[in-house]
């Protein structure tokens, strides 16, 4: 029981070892009136072969609804490799790599991993992950304070299209610091930010600006304006970036087009789309990369080539001077975790797509979103909410509250988008929708005629 | 372990070869030409091109590069590095909880959330809180989460001064970072020569300042603090509260609980106690416990129940919550792994993993005490780990604890934790698990046994340690200095890649 290999006669032998006479007494430093007489509130133990069963009937009862909901985190295609080499023990049951001489796979693998998520998105340098985008979001907001020595006011502009929960997330890791997050609004028939909304902010202190492309909205935003504003006033710009769509859009790293100090500043972002499953939301994994000016500010783990006692190249963790086990009350971050499992399967992914794979999969999941867009507009009382160019993810508009339209087509088995009612209560009743190369034209055909039903029904009652 | 150093992925591609059997079809051009041109990339980034094979044989090499749990005994202290049970990873794959949108509506996730809600029941079960938070990522996010809740629970009353956060000098480095993360000036108190708190240093710290101290008990010490009573009628005396660091909750699983010790909020490292896998750095996960009242001020999402039907609570329904952690529910596959390893356990198994994981260390600290080594703390029970300090070794034979850590990779064991806690000189941190066998704790002594005999007659062979991984010693400072974080193409690089 337990996974706990000792025999009674084990037991005996190490107690006498000890000199106790019983397991019991090794708790005898424990004040007796502490002590549990017994756990209740725990169920007795199952076997594998029942919680296996439990699990599998649990499973059954959520099903797999067809599902067009992306909004930050989207349902690709993982090769079978991916996760057969990300479960290897030899991974899945390793610590980080404190030990780099008995750790150079996961140390090289993480280095290979940085030198693709720098490639991607145009930048120096990457760490070796954080937790998911939207805490990546907010340490990248606290590693621009640090960074930015010409500001002191600790002010961020955050435009509102900006993922709401990225957002939230940001406040409350960065909040108490003192940072000051400042929302930017959005043109309600463009859904992006306008440039003309920055000049409020002309001759004021500002640390940096949070760009995210495409937006929560989909769209895309004029990253080239947004960005030349905020060099032009020594505003750092942090990006937030959906890795898939580096394979065909502009990098963050090319923002902008002010020569030497062009690009954003710090790029982060959600690394799912590369290889990780859905999984109700996590694990996945935050990627982070910046100009190399600004590596010492960096959070996290960060891995570096260097050689060994006798001349050979090596991995090893690098610049732990940062770090809270050297550094503690003053260090960049808390952060420990790299997410490595995440990031393991993410750099067999990269591997397996490689460039020309990569930009196929954005390529394919635009054309379904466009092709999804164009059906579900083609039912009526359904239109295009916002115009102007989008990637991979368009809000819609209906004509009457969202809300029980999706409740229905959710019991029919179909997840349609997202309600954009709670976040956004001034777009009136309107829906995110997602495809990627995993939807088929009978997937879109199947969402359109239901919505189609859905909206006569909705109306007929 | 494979002793073959493997080139770098970069270095096995050819420009047009690649896995296409991965790949979506071709879309043609014409479906992305509504992208405007100036948002558009131009140069195709650095990703390999190489065929599935080469993909697999490469990664799966570089795998054998490292030492893991499935592979090599690995001790090292604070961290837990128990078996994670392969049951435990299957069902948490089931494709149904793979493909599950964390948007998904509550109707489409009644069994996954069955399976939050009966985890956050057994978390305030083992650790007599309230109410429980899941989405912390990690160890360190749930620190966050409860130092965060701390400071919102004084506001709320309008007690604005406490801003001050108490830890104990041998405090993991993540206590003080976290305090400052939380905005919070940190304050350390020394323990005594027994590794208890010193608590006239502790009065003289608290007051109308404090905001609340951070303990983990057992200690970082590998001791249990046996006056955590008196600190916590200390601590709350000043207006304080206590906030347990859940990485060491293996010692006394099922055998005494943080809320009766007096504590207002814990976290818990279910990669720790329960278990999931540490996956080379990640993912973790922190779910914390509170006292009613904190309740009010837990991270957002958590999962609810109304009738039959589960349901998250938001900030709707916790308006005073410190906020949201991460831009979903947290780690949820982590957490479901967790739950099937709680559910295989029970209340019984829970018990037997404390006693075990204590037998085991307490066995190690007699065994190597024996071999001729100084226990940090000789007159004192082991918790689930133990110290003992190789300064006498260091002095007499020039042979430090890192030459000790690195001589135990080439007897194929892992370095215990080394030089933490700080305050312990020349400190291997040794923590075994309940599930080592004898035979292998047998083993450990015999190999310690051995490079001290070995450091007494050949000490380079262990100063010069390791000779049989696939590398020797690393240079860090080189590492440090000269900066090399990317692969680059050939002529480009300072160092020359080994094949």
């Amino acid at each position: 029981m337990a996974f706990i290999p000792h025999t009674r006669a084990d037991v005996e032998s190490m107690l006498a070892a000890i000199g106790v006479g019983s397991i019991e007494q090794l708790f005898d430093e424990i004040p007796a009136n502490l002590r549990l007489a017994a756990l209740s509130n725990v169920p007795e133990a199952l076997s594998e072969m029942e919680v296996g069963r439990l699990m599998t009937e649990r499973a059954r009862l959520d099903g797999r609804p067809l599902c067009f909901i992306g909004a930050g985190a989207y349902e690709h295609h993982i090769p079978a490799a991916v996760w057969a080499i990300a479960t290897r023990g030899e991974f899945y049951s390793a610590y980080t790599p404190y030990q780099a001489e008995a750790s150079q796979g996961t140390l090289q693998l993480l280095y290979e991993y940085q030198t693709m998520m720098a490639s991607l998105t145009g930048m120096e340098v990457s760490n070796a992950s954080l937790y998911d985008g939207a805490s990546a979001m907010g340490e990248a907001c606290l590693m621009a304070v640090r960074a930015n020595r010409k500001s002191r006011s600790r002010r961020i502009l955050v435009p509102s299209t900006v993922n709401p929960h990225y957002r939230r997330t940001a406040a409350a890791v960065a909040g108490n610091q003192g940072l000051v997050f400042e929302e930017l609004p959005y043109c309600t028939e463009e859904g992006c930010v306008p440039a003309g909304a920055l000049a409020r902010y002309d001759g004021e202190d500002i640390t940096a600006l949070v760009i995210q492309q495409p937006n929560f909205f989909g769209r895309l935003e004029d990253v080239d304006a947004l960005c030349d504003w905020a060099h032009a006033r020594n505003i750092l710009v942090v990006a937030v970036v959906n890795p898939t769509s580096l394979a065909l859009l502009k990098p963050p790293g090319e923002w902008g087009s002010q020569g030497a100090n062009k690009g954003a500043d710090i790029a982060v972002g959600d690394g799912q789309p590369l290889g990780v499953p859905l999984s109700s939301g996590g694990p996945y994994f935050g990627f982070m990369t910046a100009r190399m000016e600004h590596v010492r500010q960096m959070p996290g783990r960060i891995v570096g080539r260097t050689l060994d006692a006798a001349g050979r190249a090596g991995f090893t963790l690098t610049l732990q001077a940062r770090e809270q086990h050297i550094r503690r009350a003053k260090a960049t971050s808390n952060i420990c975790t790299n997410q490595g499992l995440l990031v393991t399967a993410a750099a067999v992914y990269l591997s397996l797509m490689g460039p020309a794979g990569l930009e196929r999969v954005a390529a394919a999941s635009h054309a379904r979103t466009r092709e999804l867009v164009g059906a579900l507009t083609r039912v009526p009382g359904v239109r295009r909410l916002f115009r102007g160019p989008v990637f991979h993810e368009e809000a819609i508009a209906l004509d009457r509250p969202a809300a029980p339209v999706l409740e229905k087509l959710a019991a029919r088995g179909i997840l349609a988008g997202l309600d954009l009612a709670e976040h956004y209560p001034e777009l009136g009743p309107a829906l995110l929708v997602c495809a990627t190369e995993t939807k088929t034209s009978a997937d879109i055909e199947r969402c359109a005629g239901a919505l189609a039903e859905c909206l006569r029904e909705a109306r007929a009652a | 372990m494979s002793s073959r150093l493997e080139k770098p992925i970069f270095e096995y591609s050819v420009t047009g070869r690649g896995a296409e059997d991965q790949w979506p079809r071709d879309p043609g051009t014409a479906a992305t030409d509504d992208l405007p041109a100036k948002l558009r990339r131009g140069k195709r980034p650095l990703l390999p091109e190489v065929s599935e094979l080469e993909a697999v044989r490469h990664f799966t090499r570089l795998s054998q590069l490292n030492f893991s749990i499935d592979t090599h005994f690995y001790p090292l202290g604070s961290c837990t590095m128990k078996y994670n049970p392969k049951a435990c990873n299957q069902y948490a794959m089931l494709p149904e909880y793979l493909a599950r949108h964390p948007l998904s509506p509550e109707s489409v996730g009644q069994g996954f959330l069955a399976c939050m809600y009966e985890l956050q029941e057994m978390l305030k079960a083992v650790t007599s809180m309230q109410a429980v938070a899941l989405s912390p990522m990690a160890g360190a996010q749930g620190e966050f989460a409860g130092v965060a809740m701390i400071r919102a629970y004084h506001r709320a009353r309008g007690d604005l001064e406490r801003n001050e956060i108490i830890v104990p000098e041998a405090a993991h480095g993540t206590n003080p970072a976290t305090a400052t993360m939380c905005g919070c000036v940190v304050r350390e108190v020394p323990v005594d020569a027994q590794g208890d708190v010193d608590l006239e240093a502790l009065a003289a710290a608290v007051g109308p300042k404090t905001a609340g101290i951070m303990l983990t008990n057992p200690s970082t010490l590998g001791v249990f603090e046996r006056r955590i009573e008196e600190v916590a009628r200390m601590v709350h005396a000043a207006g304080g509260l206590l906030y347990y660091d859940g990485a060491n909750l293996n010692a006394i699983l099922g055998k005494v609980r943080p809320g009766d010790m007096g504590f207002d909020v814990v976290h818990i490292n279910l990669h720790k106690t329960f278990s999931t896998p540490h996956g080379g750095g990640g993912p973790g996960a922190g779910p914390v416990g509170v006292s009613a009242r904190l309740a009010p001020f837990l991270p957002v999402p958590i999962v609810g129940r109304r009738g039959e039907r589960y349901c998250w609570l938001t900030e709707r329904d916790l308006p005073q919550s410190i906020g949201r952690l991460s831009g979903f529910m947290g780690n949820a596959g982590v957490l479901l792994r967790a739950y099937v390893y709680m559910r295989m356990l029970g209340r019984e198994g829970m018990v037997k993993v404390s006693e075990h994981a204590t037998l085991n260390a307490n066995y190690l600290l007699a065994q190597l005490t024996r071999a001729g080594f100084d226990a940090a703390y000789p007159t004192r029970r082991a918790s689930h780990e133990l110290i003992i300090t190789l300064r006498r070794q260091a002095k007499e034979l020039g042979v430090t604890a890192m030459d000790f850590a690195k001589r135990l990779l080439d007897h194929g064991m892992h370095a215990p934790t080394t030089y933490f806690p700080l305050l312990v000189p020349e400190c291997l941190l040794i923590e075994p698990t309940e599930t080592e066998s004898k035979a292998a704790l047998d083993a450990f002594v015999a190999a310690m046994g051995d490079i001290l005999a070995e450091a007494v007659k050949e000490p380079e062979r262990v100063t010069g340690a390791p000779h049989t991984m696939p590398v020797r010693r690393l240079d860090d400072v080189r590492a440090a200095k000269q900066l090399d974080l990317t692969w680059k193409p050939a002529g480009a690089h300072a160092i020359p890649s080994t094949s």
